[in-house]
């Protein structure tokens, strides 16, 4: 707890950093419509005005500064002005409507959730697998640590029009990118956590005359435990990143991403921010749900999170 | 017919050789451990390629490796230029601006103890986060040549290379830190003969980490505006054309340029951190 201080701190500098730069970002469009309006801009031309940096521009119109808390089409949206738009399409729209993000992100971590049960289910299985089969272990684990180098969530927006050529829509596309992005740190993770009890360990209970599958009930899993859950809070928020991506250039509905871009093309930036931080508050939400997770059941197995 | 009852065959003698190769006598020479998952692979594609000539599937859904490799070999100079645009301008750009900027500010940070445990967590909950969806917002901002890139790109491994570098830079016992007192060094001598030396095998984490996001950032970035040229760029362009054996050429591309840089990456880490455990 005693970190809350700190961590504040440093949520404050990002904070007023964006605010600084929210002026200089701005002051151009800011000054273009100022002028329009009939106020006062000081270089009068706006030939002249391209020629200086938006801090010079700032500095020489100093009350236009207020002006580019409030734009209507920023380039960079003040926080403030996020804040209200997330509330606005969170809290103040019903969730059956088009423009609630509640239900765009729904509509996302619906999929995402599916994806990742399925990705790491199939990834405990390979990694059971690798462990007590050594052909597995020598032949498949290579690849699935090569396969992390590889970019292959770059490819999601592909495979959802792939699969939609084929006619299959809806869930399942976007929940295969998601199972595939989870399914990789689990295997990798789970291999060591259940190869993580040594010699000692398993010797004791040969000693107990215990059988393989006692083994791995009693010693493998449990020792397991700590590794899981640090590949599960990879793997969900690998997951989310894969369905936003899957979603950003298809030509998606609904979903975050779509919002996102929806924003970004017809010139509505505070949407695509209101999106943006809505998946960060969401990835946010899940990676927390998994330490609570986590402390509770290491703490009930006797294993002192660190 | 008789094509999917070759892949079968197929798959069971690759799999019947792994597993002598696997259980045989030899299998922990440094040789049996490359073969066994070359042959894996390489068992892989056969029946990929097996399949989709017995199945006639369409070309459009599932090009044949065949076809992938003939597109590698006759579009050589459009894929390297595609290739110089992406990995070096945008990627590697990125790349290096983000890990300068992380470790500036990890350094920076690392002098107050307070400002540090600030960092650890912030860093690493926005390390977790969908940054990739910034890409339309900086294409928007600096137009669609490579900056774009490589500003989306420094974004998302800033913060695995600052997390990394600021625990990193924690990782000293106190034992240590008082011999380098006793030697009468100051803050600059330890930071350099101690610190950071000791912080490299963290700080490479998370320099492999950005590895592979810088690839993504790159390639993602470009599906939302590029010049004519770039991975991203004739990822999506072949894809309009059903070229999908162009697309399948540029994925086999990012996975090639993916594991070397990240080779590149671990073969310079096994030179600096040599001392490690973990390397000997």
């Amino acid at each position: 707890m005693k970190s809350v201080v700190p961590v504040l701190t440093v949520v404050a500098a990002i904070i007023g950093f964006w605010l600084l730069a929210v002026i200089p970002m701005n002051m151009h469009l800011v000054a273009d419509q100022a002028q329009r309006d009939g106020l006062m801009v000081t270089p009068e031309a706006p030939a002249d005005r391209q020629e200086v940096s938006g801090v010079g521009l700032a500095l020489s119109n100093t009350h236009l500064i207020p002006l580019t808390y409030n734009f209507v089409r920023p380039r960079l949206p003040a926080p403030q002005q996020v804040a209200v738009e997330l509330w606005k399409t969170t809290v103040e729209k019903k969730i059956t409507s088009k423009r609630s993000l509640v239900y765009h992100g729904w509509v996302t971590l619906a999929p995402t959730l599916l994806g990742f049960v399925i990705g790491t289910g199939l990834g405990i299985l390979l990694a059971v697998g690798i462990v007590y089969s050594r052909v597995m272990d020598r032949s498949v684990m290579p690849w699935a640590i090569v396969s992390q180098t590889i970019p292959i969530l770059a490819l999601a927006p592909m495979v959802i029009v792939v699969l939609g050529s084929m006619g299959i829509q809806g869930v399942f596309p976007k929940s295969l990118i998601a199972a595939y992005l989870s399914f990789f740190p689990v295997v990798v993770g789970m291999v060591k956590g259940l190869r993580s009890p040594d010699g000692m360990q398993l010797d004791l209970l040969r000693t107990y005359h215990a059988s393989n599958t006692q083994g791995f009930w009693k010693l493998r899993l449990p020792a397991s435990t700590p590794y899981l859950f640090a590949s599960l809070k990879i793997g969900i928020s690998a997951s989310l990143v894969g369905t936003i991506v899957a979603e950003l250039p298809t030509g998606a509905k609904a979903g975050f991403g779509a919002r996102m871009l929806v924003g970004d093309q017809y010139g509505q930036p505070l949407v695509s921010w209101a999106a943006l931080i809505a998946a960060a508050i969401t990835a946010a939400a899940l990676v927390g749900l998994f330490s609570l997770i986590e402390r509770a059941t290491l703490k009930r197995m006797g294993m002192a999170a660190s | 017919m008789i094509w999917a009852v070759a892949a079968i065959v197929i798959w069971i003698f690759g799999w019947w050789l792994n597993v002598r190769l696997a259980n045989g006598a030899s299998s922990d020479n440094t040789l049996v451990k490359i073969l066994v998952p070359a042959i894996f692979g390489i068992t892989v594609l056969i029946v990929w390629e097996l399949l989709v000539r017995g199945f006639e599937v369409n070309p459009v859904i599932l090009p044949t490796p065949s076809a992938i490799f003939e597109r590698l070999i006759s579009e050589g100079p459009r894929l390297w230029a595609d290739f110089q645009q992406t990995i070096i301008k945008g990627a590697m750009s990125g790349y290096l601006i983000g890990a300068l900027a992380a470790f500036g500010v990890a350094i920076l940070a690392d002098r107050s103890e307070f400002l540090t445990r600030g960092i650890l967590p912030v860093g690493s909950f926005m390390a977790a986060l969908p940054i990739v969806g910034t890409a339309p917002i900086f294409v928007k901002w600096l137009g669609s040549d490579w900056e774009s890139k490589a500003a989306v790109v420094a974004v998302m491994v800033f913060f695995p290379i600052l997390v990394n570098t600021v625990a990193g830079l924690r990782d000293t016992t106190t034992m240590q830190r008082d011999l380098m007192r006793t030697y009468g060094a100051g803050y600059w001598p330890t930071l350099l003969k101690l610190r950071l030396p000791s912080a490299m095998p963290f700080i490479f984490n998370g320099l492999k980490i950005g590895t592979t996001l810088a690839l993504i950032g790159a390639i993602v970035a470009e599906f939302f505006g590029s010049p004519t040229v770039g991975m991203g760029f004739r990822i999506s362009t072949s894809f309009g054309q059903l070229a999908l054996d162009m697309v399948w050429a540029e994925i086999v591309i990012a996975a090639l340029a993916g594991s070397a840089f990240y080779g590149v990456m671990t073969l310079i880490e096994k030179r600096v951190t040599f001392w490690h455990p973990s390397q000997r």
